[in-house]
C-alpha cells in the first residue's frame, strides 16, 4: 500500500498536522519512532502559548506565532484540552532592561500582537504580589496563555486517527529512497511507501531531510532543564513570568501549568547528543538561582520532579515550513523550536494548504470532525456527575491514583483511545495517574497490571516508555 | 445518605484497632472504609518478621499481625467497605467516598477516625541529576512487586536511604538472588532501626555508606548505573568523591510522609514537623470529633505502637460519641526542647485526669544522654538513655499527679540533656 | 575474648558485650532482658536467624504467598533454605500456619505459610 502522505514524527507539529490533513480524502500515516506520541520536545517544554513579540518582524516564526496564539483557544476547546489565557509578563530589572521592554513592545506591535502594555512597578506588584522587589517594570501581553503540550499532542493524534489517519508507533525511519511516483521509507516497522512525506521530526528533522536529499537544514539540540513544583505552590504567580530574553532564548521562566503546578526553567545549552535527556546538578542549580531572581519565594524544596527537554534549534533560528527545494516530495516542518507549541495550529494549517496545492484533486471529507471526544476527568466532576458515572460503569468508582484521583475507568479509556497509551508514562500523560505527590509510588504497580491485562501481555513486558524501559525484569520464581 | 456513629478511614492496623476499641467501648454503628481490595494496609506486603513482639509477645510477619485484627473485625459488628476511596469530609462530618460496588457514597458520621497511613517520598524531592530511565522506584514499590506480585524489579541494586524499608529490602532482594551493592545514606547516621542494620546489612556484608548520596543516574531506557558521592555537612556533594556503580535498580528509601490530603482538605491543622494532624492526648484533632492515629498522624517504627495509638483514638472517639468525654477542657501545648524534634500529642487537656504518655523523636544521635521532662520549671523525670537516635521513637510519661497540678499557663517540655 | 554485638531479638537493639573463650560464654552484659542473654550465647555458639520469603501459588489471588521459618535456623544455612523454598509450589486455598516444608534442610524447623489466600 502506498500512502498519500506519511508524516514523520508525532510531536505537536506532526500530530496537529495529521489532524489538519485528515480532513482530506487521503491515505495518511503518522510515523513515530517512540512508543507514543509527544515523546520528544512536545513532552518536556514550558507549555506556554506565547503572544508573539519575541520573533523578528516579517519572519515566518512571527507570523505563525501570532496566528497560532489566536487559534489556540478554539483549537483547545474542540480537542477538550485544558487551556488558560492568563497572559505573560516580561520583567525588567535595570534601566537597560526597561529599554529592552520597549524594543519588545515595538516588535510586538509590528508582529500584530494585540493589547500589549508596559506596566509600572506598582501595577506589576498588584498583578503579581510575589514578584521580586527589584523588578522595575514589565511588558504585559494579555493574549499569552498556557496549555499542556503533550495533552494537545495526544488530543490532536486522537482526532487524526478518528478521522482515518494510521498511527504507526516504534517506527523509526532509517532511510528514504526517492522513486518516480513515490518515496520508499526504510523503517523499523518495514518498508513504507508514500507519495509525499512531511518532515516533523523535531531535533532529527535535519537527518530526515538529508535522507530525502535535502541537506539545507541544520538542527542543534538545545537542552533545557526544569523543576516542576507541587500544586500547593501553584498559585505563587498568576501570569507567566519571563525575564528579558537573550540570544539563547527567552530565559528562565516561572509559570503556572494548566494542571495547577508551578514550573521553573528552562536552562539553555546546545548539546551534541540529540537523545541527551539527563538533568545536571549545575543546570538545576541555575534554574533555582535564576527563578528566585523573578520570584524570591520559589523553592526547589517543593519540587515533585525535575526533567530535561530538547528544543530543535535551527541555526537560522527560523521555522522552515515549506516544500523542499531539493525534493518536491518532501515537505519540511523543521526548526520548530519555541514558539513551536504556540504556532502548531498555524503550522498545521499552513501545511494543509501546501498539501492542497500539491495534490490538486484533493477533497475535504464530508464526515471530517475536527474535535475530540471529551475524556472523562473524574477529579473535575461534581458528586452528582460522579454518582451517575459510577452507576453506568463501576470502573469509574475504582480510584487507582490517590494523589490525582484517577479512576480505573479513565485508565482503560486512555489505553483504548485512538493512538492510546501502551506504557506507564503514556497512561500518566493521558490521565495524570502517577503524576502527583507520590509519583506513582502507590498506583504504579496497579497501572502496570491494568496495562498488562488490557494489552494481553505479561507484566514483565510492560515498559515505562517503550524500548527496553521495562518495569520489572522477570518473575521471582 | 447513610448514617454511622463512627467512620474509620483506612483499614490498616490503625483503622482496625481504632474500630475494634470503639466497639469495645460501646459504639454501635461503625464502618471501616478501605481503598484496597482487602484489609491489612501496608502490612500485607511486609512479609518479614518482627511485628507483634511488643503487643502479642510473639514474632509475627506483617500479614500475620494484620490477620489477628482481620479475624477480630470479622467477628465484630464493625462494617467494612472495601474498594472504597474517601474523596472528601465536610464540616458536618459527611464523608463522600467512591466505590465500584456501591457507587458514590455519602455517609453522615458522628465521629471520624483518620487512619490513612503514609506514603514514601519520591525521587522528585531529591535533587538528582541524570536520566529518567526505568529501574528507579521506591523501596515500598519494589517490596510490593517482590512480595505480592512475584516479580523482580532488578538484579544489581543500589539503595538510597537507610530507612527501615530500604534495609528490609536490601535483605529481601539478596535472598531472592539479587546483588545489593551498597546502601547510601545522606545523613551521618541511619534512619533505620539498629537491629535492621545488623540483620539486613551486616549479615549479608552489604556496605552502608553514610554521608553519601546518589548524585546522578545513568542509562537511557533501563537504569545502567548511578554515581554516588560523599556530601559535606550542608549535604552538598563533595567534588572528587564521585564513584560510579553499575546497577539496574535504584531503590529509594528516603522517608515516609503521612498521607494527609484528606486532612488538609477538611481544614484540619497539621504539625509542620510530623506532617500529621495536631492532636490531644486522645488523638483528637483540632476539629471536634475527628481523630487521627497511626502513620497518618506520625510515622511509627513499630506497628505495635500504631495499634496502641489507634486504641487511644478509638477510645477517644467512643467517649466523644457516647458523651463520656472529659467535662472540662483546658489545653496546654507540649513543647519540644533542645534535641527533640516533635512531641505527640502536641496539646494536652490538663483536666483529663489520667496519666499521659508523650511520644517523641530526637533530631540527632545522642549517647548517654538524659531525656528530661519538665513541667513549670520542675523536672518530672530525667531518664538516662545509652543511645537516642532519630530512627527510634521514644516515650515519656506525664503522671496524673503532675498534670493535676498544672494550670492554663503551665509549660510542659521535653528536652535532651547531653552527657 | 570480648565481643560487642547488637541484639536483634526485638526492636530495642541492645548493645551487648559477651566475654567468652572458644564457645564457652563467661559473661553477658548490656542486655535488658533474658532474651538478650540467650541471643548473645547463641550468637557465639551458633548464630541463628529467622528468614522469610514467598512460594509460588497456583490459583490464588496473588501469584505468590509469603512464608517464614517457624523458628530461627543456623545463619550458615540461610541460602540452602532459600533454595528449598524456591522449589515449592502450592495450590490455593492456603492459610496462615500451613506447613510448606517440614524440617527444612534437616534443621528441625518448618517453613510455614504467613498469609491467607482463599483462591480466585
Amino acid at each position: 500500500m502506498t500512502y498519500d502522505i506519511a508524516i514523520i514524527g508525532a510531536g505537536v507539529t506532526g500530530a496537529m498536522t495529521a489532524r489538519a490533513v485528515s480532513k482530506f480524502n487521503l491515505k495518511v500515516a503518522l510515523l513515530e519512532k517512540a512508543n507514543d506520541v509527544a515523546m520528544g520536545s512536545s513532552k518536556a517544554n514550558s507549555g506556554i502559548v506565547h503572544a508573539g513579540f519575541d520573533a523578528e518582524p516579517g519572519s515566518l516564526m512571527a507570523e505563525m506565532n501570532v496566528k497560532g496564539c489566536s487559534m489556540m483557544k478554539e483549537t483547545c476547546e474542540k480537542l477538550h484540552v485544558p487551556y488558560k489565557n492568563n497572559g505573560s509578563l516580561v520583567i525588567a530589572f535595570s534601566d537597560e532592561e526597561v529599554d529592552h521592554l520597549n524594543e519588545l513592545y515595538e516588535r510586538g506591535v509590528k508582529n500584530g500582537v494585540p493589547d500589549m502594555r508596559i506596566i509600572s512597578k506598582k501595577e506589576l506588584k498588584e498583578m503579581e504580589p510575589n514578584i521580586s522587589d527589584a523588578a522595575m517594570a514589565a511588558l504585559y501581553a494579555p493574549t499569552a496563555g498556557i496549555v499542556c503540550p503533550y495533552e494537545l499532542t495526544i488530543a490532536a493524534a486522537e482526532c487524526a486517527v478518528t478521522n482515518g489517519v494510521e498511527f504507526i508507533r516504534n517506527c523509526e525511519v532509517k532511510g528514504i529512497s526517492t522513486g518516480k511516483d513515490e518515496l520508499t521509507l526504510d523503517t523499523t516497522q518495514g518498508e513504507i511507501k508514500a507519495k509525499y512525506i512531511i518532515n516533523a521530526a523535531g531535533v532529527y528533522a535535519d537527518e530526515i531531510a538529508k535522507m530525502a536529499g535535502d541537506d539545507t537544514i541544520k538542527i542543534v539540540a538545545r537542552r533545557g532543564e526544569y523543576f516542576l513544583l507541587d500544586r500547593s505552590v501553584g498559585n505563587t504567580v498568576n501570569h507567566t513570568i519571563f525575564q528579558c530574553p537573550t540570544k539563547m532564548g527567552k530565559g528562565i521562566l516561572v509559570a503556572q501549568t494548566v494542571d495547577g503546578n508551578l514550573l521553573l526553567g528552562p536552562t539553555s545549552e546546545d548539546v551534541d547528543d540529540k537523545s541527551d535527556l539527563g538533568t545536571t546538578w549545575e543546570g538545576l542549580n541555575k534554574v533555582k538561582s535564576i527563578a528566585t531572581k523573578s520570584v524570591p519565594q520559589v523553592s526547589a524544596r517543593d519540587a515533585i520532579t525535575s526533567f530535561t527537554g530538547l528544543r530543535a534549534h535551527s541555526l537560522a533560528h527560523e521555522f522552515i515550513v515549506e516544500q523542499s527545494k531539493k525534493n518536491p516530495r518532501l515537505i519540511n516542518a523543521a526548526g520548530i523550536e519555541s514558539p513551536g507549541l504556540s504556532s502548531a495550529p498555524a503550522i498545521a494549517q499552513r501545511i494543509a494548504g501546501i498539501v492542497e496545492k500539491l495534490i490538486p484533486d484533493v477533497q475535504v471529507k464530508s464526515d471530517y470532525d475536527d474535535s475530540r471526544k471529551e475524556p472523562v476527568r473524574f477529579r473535575h466532576m461534581t458528586d452528582e456527575q460522579r454518582a451517575e458515572l459510577i452507576k453506568k460503569n463501576p470502573a469509574y468508582g475504582r480510584i487507582i491514583c490517590r494523589c490525582e484521583t484517577v479512576t480505573e475507568g479513565e485508565i482503560l479509556d486512555a489505553i483504548h483511545a485512538p493512538a492510546g497509551a501502551r506504557d506507564v508514562d503514556g497512561v500518566k500523560r493521558r490521565t495524570r495517574a502517577g503524576m502527583g505527590r507520590c509519583q506513582g509510588g502507590f498506583c504504579g504497580t496497579k497501572v502496570v497490571s491494568i496495562l498488562a491485562k488490557e494489552l494481553g501481555v505479561d507484566i514483565d513486558e510492560i515498559t515505562k516508555f517503550g524500548g527496553n524501559s521495562k518495569i520489572v525484569i522477570g518473575k521471582t520464581k | 445518605m447513610i448514617n454511622y456513629d463512627l467512620v474509620v478511614i483506612g483499614g490498616g492496623p490503625a483503622g482496625m484497632a481504632a474500630a475494634l476499641k470503639a466497639e469495645e467501648c460501646g459504639v454501635k454503628k461503625i464502618v471501616i472504609l478501605e481503598r484496597a481490595e482487602s484489609l491489612g494496609g501496608i502490612l500485607e506486603q511486609c512479609i518479614h518478621t518482627g511485628f507483634g513482639l511488643d503487643y502479642f509477645g510473639e514474632e509475627l510477619s506483617g500479614p500475620e499481625y494484620a490477620d489477628r485484627f482481620i479475624q477480630l473485625v470479622k467477628k465484630s459488628t464493625v462494617d467494612v467497605k472495601l474498594n472504597t476511596m474517601v474523596l472528601s469530609i465536610d464540616d458536618n462530618k459527611v464523608v463522600t467516598a467512591a466505590s465500584s460496588d456501591e457507587g458514590l457514597l455519602k455517609i453522615q458520621a458522628k465521629a471520624i477516625v483518620l487512619a490513612m497511613g503514609c506514603r514514601e517520598r519520591p525521587r522528585g524531592a531529591l535533587q538528582m541529576a541524570g536520566t529518567r530511565p526505568s529501574g528507579i522506584m521506591t523501596a515500598g514499590t519494589a517490596q510490593r512487586y517482590v512480595n505480592i506480585e512475584g516479580y523482580m524489579p532488578g538484579k544489581k541494586v543500589v539503595i538510597l536511604g537507610s530507612g527501615d524499608i530500604g534495609l528490609i529490602m536490601a535483605r529481601r532482594m539478596t535472598l531472592e538472588g539479587a546483588e545489593v551493592k551498597v546502601v547510601c545514606e545522606i545523613m551521618p547516621f541511619s534512619g533505620g532501626l539498629t537491629r535492621n542494620i545488623v540483620q539486613c546489612l551486616n549479615d549479608y556484608n552489604i556496605p552502608l555508606k553514610l554521608s553519601t548520596t546518589v548524585v546522578a543516574t545513568h542509562g537511557k531506557e533501563r537504569l545502567e548505573g548511578v554515581t554516588i558521592a560523599k556530601v559535606d555537612d550542608k549535604m552538598q556533594p563533595i567534588p572528587g568523591t564521585e564513584e560510579y556503580i553499575d546497577c539496574d535498580l535504584l531503590l529509594l528509601s528516603v522517608g515516609l510522609i503521612p498521607e494527609n490530603e484528606l486532612t488538609k482538605q477538611a481544614n484540619i491543622p497539621l504539625d509542620r514537623v510530623t506532617k500529621g494532624a495536631v492532636v490531644n492526648e486522645m488523638r483528637e484533632t483540632e476539629k471536634d470529633g475527628i481523630f487521627a492515629c497511626g502513620n497518618v498522624l506520625q510515622v511509627h517504627d513499630l506497628v505495635d505502637f500504631v495499634t496502641r495509638e489507634a486504641q487511644l483514638a478509638g477510645e477517644g472517639a467512643a467517649k466523644y460519641i457516647l458523651g463520656e468525654g472529659p467535662k472540662e477542657k483546658v489545653y496546654i501545648n507540649t513543647t519540644p526542647g533542645h534535641g527533640v524534634r516533635y512531641i505527640v500529642p502536641q496539646r494536652i487537656n490538663i483536666k483529663s485526669g489520667e496519666d499521659i504518655k508523650l511520644y517523641l523523636r530526637v533530631g540527632a544521635i545522642y549517647k548517654n544522654a538524659r531525656l528530661v521532662v519538665e513541667a513549670d520549671g520542675k523536672i518530672v523525670s530525667n531518664k538516662k538513655h545509652i543511645k537516642l537516635a532519630p530512627g527510634e521513637m521514644e516515650d515519656v510519661l506525664l503522671p496524673k499527679d503532675v498534670i493535676d497540678g498544672l494550670n492554663q499557663d503551665s509549660k510542659v517540655s521535653v528536652y535532651v540533656e547531653e552527657a | 575474648m570480648k565481643k560487642d554485638m547488637i541484639c536483634v531479638t526485638c526492636p530495642r537493639g541492645c548493645n551487648i558485650t559477651v566475654e567468652y573463650e572458644g564457645t564457652n560464654v563467661i559473661s553477658v552484659t548490656g542486655n535488658t532482658c533474658p532474651r538478650g542473654e540467650k541471643y548473645a550465647r547463641t550468637e557465639i555458639v551458633n548464630p541463628e536467624r529467622n528468614i522469610h520469603s514467598t512460594v509460588k501459588l497456583i490459583g490464588g489471588k496473588n501469584p505468590v504467598v509469603p512464608c517464614k521459618t517457624s523458628s530461627p535456623i543456623p545463619k550458615g544455612k540461610i541460602f540452602d533454605v532459600m533454595k528449598e523454598i524456591d522449589k515449592v509450589t502450592v495450590k490455593a486455598p492456603v492459610k496462615i500456619g500451613d506447613v510448606f516444608i517440614k524440617d527444612v534442610c534437616g534443621t528441625g524447623v518448618d517453613i510455614v505459610c504467613t498469609n491467607n489466600d482463599s483462591g480466585k
